[in-house]
């Protein structure tokens, strides 16, 4: 396409066939109608998802983006429209989730008058994009959608927000696209320093009792089988962050399990214990470390990691290996003696006996009393043969599906880690789907969550997304409930919660469904519900007072955790 | 950790809405900006911003690594006073009358070596550059005397190293642009 002329919503269309977009989620109105008019023109070049609702459209691209690897694309209108996808914008900039989010924006003439559904676009989301630009004439068009594409995806991702006036999408120029290799002001990739890669190799050589802690990173970089042959060469075992969780397979057998909060006791124990740390695509959240005075104080620190305002932001490190791990862990790897670390390794072997006694079998394998959250959880990973995307929302169901849910292959979680938004679960299950036909998508959510966005149910209707939905009721707002009983002398305070008849809802959507009560009925529900080839949701009565253990309390050290029994 | 004023020095393309991006990074972590100057750099089309605070070692280079981040600054350093030639700019505003009543205001003028900028018949306007406590302290005698306005420009600086650091960092960018493997 070149040289053609056009209207700048035309070229905006041209642009993101140039960058290879299929998927477009999004919602129309008034200052974007141009934009969606051209749309209309190239209907045949998208697939395009009219979301329920902007935050929706956002979660979908996020879905979308964490499962295929591809850039996630919103389309929508100014003002509340704008303001609509915020929750969606930040929950990918602090997930590292590639986003290019288009909205409208009134005429350029009319910036700056509190026009009619006009908002400061720009300033509200510069905080929360790793890059946020308006766009006032057509003939910029093009050289700013290269530029989004290419800081969204390259580097470490994040989100990145095109504002566009009215004029610039009616504004007629002369198309032609260069697609952005470069720019002068930003470094994704920092150059892999050969000084750290040995001192890394030679420190973990010397190690005893190493540990690796796997990020979001290595999928992001697709670098699960550099991470694996790291690992197995220096014999390291491995605990991974929620938002790491798939990177390695859950049989793999140097991964330990999941780190913090709600993790399992041997990585977090092992923490404590390790003589080396090895961080890999991973930002120490607080979720992770808990009191940063008490964590690995006894260990030397080593950060593989893209983002140079990584280091040394939460952790002190060591050593810092700055790069992309797909380069940083082969480097390092290569320098590495074949070590056998099997005592170390072993000693995880106690923390796993104990909590399979105290915590997993009470929890998914409860011989009386009501249906547990876990319990669900590991019947339906048993049932689909650990073999299905999981997508989830944000509290107890989120916990729970991240410690009994398992995995055979990468990219297979999809939740909101950083922002822990709510409502997230349902729409981003349906950029899942759409972005992972092939696979099975089993979204886990609270009878909070889904009610957050439960508007999406019409999309899935409208679009008939495969997505297996449960909803895991236990007519509370499960996690602060839980944190009242622990630490607020059990006084709920806005957390019971009346719900509808789930079923009833999902009969009006043209969604099957199926409630259950009785434990005895859960394995042929869960058959059934695998067995439909269309949505379908499946509404389970979990016990009221289920709670997430272990879980080592916010701001503690892994000391004071708590079992639960 | 101990406070001391760091002078953070921002490299930018010229971007509209890059104050912003920049002057956030404190607010959000509830840092101060003492001073802040913005102008054109030795090199063409590129923006040099330069901003004071006072904060610890630790946390200064944490935010300069987050200005670092924003896609369209090319280079952020912090430095502490020896390390930077500075200089700021006060104006001072008094009655004429004083001037012409009181001989010490010229003494004291002639001792900061501070200039006259203009005298009519109603005000002169002082100028003086130095540090703070400089152009502060002129500001404090004239005081005695009486002063209608005054005001002092944020901090300008430029660095003791003989090499502009960010000509090295533009020559080796500008090797990077080849095509880059792009993923996808």
């Amino acid at each position: 396409m070149k040289d053609k002329m056009m209207n700048g919503a035309e070229a905006l269309m041209c642009s993101l066939i140039e960058e290879n977009v299929n998927t477009i989620f999004g919602y129309p109105g008034g200052q974007i109608i141009i934009v969606f008019d051209a749309l209309y023109m190239y209907k045949d070049s998208f697939q395009y998802i009219l979301t329920r609702h902007e935050q929706g459209a956002t979660h979908a691209a996020e879905g979308y983006a964490r499962v295929s690897g591809e850039t996630g694309v919103v389309i929508v209108t100014s003002g509340p429209g704008a303001t609509n996808i915020i929750t969606g914008v930040a929950d990918a900039m602090l997930d590292s989730t590639p986003l290019v989010v288009i909205t409208g924006q009134v005429g350029s003439t009319q910036l700056g008058s509190d026009a009619f559904q006009e908002t400061d676009v720009v300033g509200i989301t510069q905080p929360i994009t790793k890059w946020s630009y308006q766009v006032r004439k057509a003939s910029e068009m093009p050289w700013a959608v290269a530029r989004a594409f290419y800081i969204a995806r390259q580097g470490r991702p994040g989100p990145v927000v095109l504002d566009i006036t009215k004029d610039a999408q009616s504004e007629m120029m002369e198309f032609s696209y260069k697609k952005c290799h470069f720019i002068r002001s930003y470094q994704p990739y920092p150059t892999l320093q050969p000084e750290s890669v040995a001192s890394a190799a030679k420190l973990i050589n010397n190690a005893e009792r190493p540990f690796a802690l796997i990020g979001q990173g290595v999928l992001l970089g697709h670098a699960e089988e550099e991470l694996k042959a790291f690992l197995i060469k220096a014999d390291i075992p491995a605990g991974s962050t929620l938002l790491g969780l798939s990177a390695m397979p859950s049989d793999f057998p140097l991964n330990k399990g999941l780190l913090g909060m709600h993790g399992n006791i041997g990585p977090n124990i092992k923490t404590a214990e390790c003589d080396v740390l090895i961080a890999i695509g991973m930002r120490f959240d607080d979720r992770v470390t808990g009191d940063l005075n008490k964590y690995a104080k006894q260990a030397k620190v080593i950060h593989f990691d893209i983002d140079p305002s990584e280091i040394d932001k939460n952790v002190k490190t060591t050593i810092a290996v700055l790069a992309d791990v797909k380069q940083s862990l082969p480097a390092v790897t290569a320098l590495l003696e074949l070590n056998i670390h099997t005592e170390w390794i072993r000693s995880f072997d106690e923390c796993e006996k104990e909590e399979l006694q105290r915590v997993i079998l009470p929890e998914i394998k409860p011989e009386a009393g009501s249906i547990t959250m876990g319990e669900v959880v590991h019947k339906v990973s048993e049932a689909i043969g650990h073999d299905a995307v999981l997508v989830t929302d944000v509290g107890q169901n989120q916990w729970m599906a991240a410690r009994y849910f398992k995995f055979k292959h990468s990219r297979s979680v999809i939740t909101s880690g950083g922002l822990g938004t709510m409502g997230f679960g349902l729409p981003a299950s349906i950029g899942a789907a759409l972005g992972a036909p092939e696979r099975r998508i089993c979204l886990f959510c609270g009878d909070g969550g889904i009610q957050m966005t439960i508007q999406e149910l019409g999309t899935i209707m409208e679009y008939k997304i495969p997505v297996k939905i449960i909803v895991l009721n236990n007519n509370y707002l499960g996690m602060v409930r839980q944190w009242q009983e622990l630490f607020f002398r059990e006084r709920y305070s806005s957390t019971p919660m009346m719900n509808p008849d789930f079923s009833k809802i999902a009969d009006a959507y043209g969604i099957a469904s199926r409630k259950i009560v009785k434990r005895e009925d859960l394995d042929q529900a869960i058959e059934e519900m695998l067995k439909n080839n269309d949505s379908y949701l499946l509404e389970v009565e979990v016990e009221e007072n289920g709670m997430v253990y272990p879980m080592i309390p916010a701001g503690k050290s892994v000391e004071q955790i708590i079992l639960g029994d | 950790m101990e406070k001391t004023l760091y002078t953070v020095t921002v490299f930018t393309e010229n971007i509209v809405g890059l104050l912003n991006q920049i002057t956030i990074i404190f607010t959000r972590r509830h840092i101060n900006i003492e001073s802040l100057t913005v102008s054109q750099s030795s090199l063409p089309g590129i923006h040099k911003f330069t901003i004071t605070a006072e904060t610890d070692e630790d946390m200064i280079r944490k935010v300069v690594r987050q200005i670092e981040k924003r896609i369209d600054v090319l280079k952020a350093y912090y430095l502490t006073d020896d390390e930077v030639i500075y200089q700021e700019v006060a104006l001072y505003k008094i009655p004429s009358d004083s001037l012409l009543d009181n001989p010490e205001i010229e003494n004291l003028v002639r001792k900061y070596n501070a200039r006259i900028l203009e005298v009519n018949r109603s005000y002169a306007v002082i100028e003086l550059t130095g540090h703070t406590e400089d152009t502060q302290e002129l500001f404090n005698e004239l005081s005695k005397f009486r002063v209608l306005q005054f005001v002092r420009s944020g901090r300008i600086a430029i660095t003791k190293s003989t090499v502009e650091r960010l000509s090295d960092f533009l020559a080796e960018m500008e090797t990077r642009n080849i095509p880059s493997p792009c993923k996808k």
